[in-house]
């Protein structure tokens, strides 16, 4: 674990760069890491990261099924929104831990 | 040159299934999707009895095998006797068992999955030896199937460092 300053935000991240504790997080941070990812967040990236942050907080299982069923994105789109790996990218984004999903 | 310690990525995977029993079928689904949720340039090439399981017809109708299945045990781990296992009804009545206890892990059903692989840029090909022995047309596979194709034309799709093939 280390400790790093995000958009003006000491954070605490695991040696692949997720957020430890999602209450650090910030929409800067989410800017940031996005950009470090090669990402720039629109408005349809902050409403999956809203939904991926509601998940993981209510402490339930994130699947790109289960992404691609919520009514807030399709698959194909979220693999657009997030190239490359959708489920690592959007959660790194969203402040949450690794997902430990195989599905 | 000294490449021995360097880490080289998968960064192409070609799936190869032969089979039409669910978990075989499932085992190149998941490992296809899982991939693909990695960002791997991903393939699957589905062959013989494979086949079942992008024919629109058999894809969601696939089964366990409860005969010839050295893993199979009863609820509680007691041995499956091979012939409990021929009665009809029993292989039906496991696949429910097995179908509802994938479900509750998200896994989707065959097509979903597959369009789930599609979704991702994952790609699904049809053996062609293997339709003409079965007389299957495109037409009779599902729409996420992009071609029919020979082995050697799945071959020409394995080039590239970081490429490789497995065999489920």
């Amino acid at each position: 674990m280390s400790t790093k300053t995000i958009a003006g935000v000491n954070v605490d991240l695991t040696e692949e760069g997720y957020l430890t504790d999602p209450s650090q997080w910030t929409k800067e941070i989410a800017k940031e890491i996005a950009k470090e990812e090669g990402i720039e967040l629109t408005d349809k990236h902050f409403e999956v990261i809203e939904y991926v942050r509601n998940k993981v907080t209510a402490g339930e299982g994130l699947t790109i099924r289960g992404i691609g069923k919520s009514g807030v994105v399709d698959a194909k789109t979220f693999y657009q929104l997030f190239p490359g790996a959708p489920l690592k990218k959007a959660t790194k984004i969203s402040g949450v831990p690794k997902p430990v999903s195989c599905i | 040159m000294d490449t021995k310690d360097k880490k080289q990525p998968l960064k192409k995977i070609l799936l190869i299934c032969s089979k039409a029993n669910l978990e075989d079928v499932y085992a190149a689904l998941v490992m296809a999707n899982g991939a693909v949720m990695e960002g791997i340039e991903t393939k699957v090439f589905f062959t013989f009895f494979g086949l079942d399981a992008i024919t629109k017809k058999q894809m969601n109708k696939l089964h366990t095998a409860t005969v010839g299945n050295p893993g199979m045990r009863m609820p509680g781990g007691l041995a499956f006797p091979t012939l409990l296992g021929a009665l009809p009804g029993v292989e039906a009545g496991v696949t429910v068992m097995m179908k509802k206890e994938m479900d509750k892990l998200d896994m989707p059903p065959v097509d979903e999955f597959l369009e789930l692989i599609e979704a991702g840029g994952g790609e699904i090909y049809a053996c062609k030896l293997a339709a003409d022995m079965f007389k299957l047309k495109k037409e009779d596979f599902h729409e996420t199937v992009k071609a029919i194709i020979t082995v050697g034309e799945l071959y020409e799709m394995c080039d590239g460092d970081g490429t490789q093939i497995v065999f489920t």
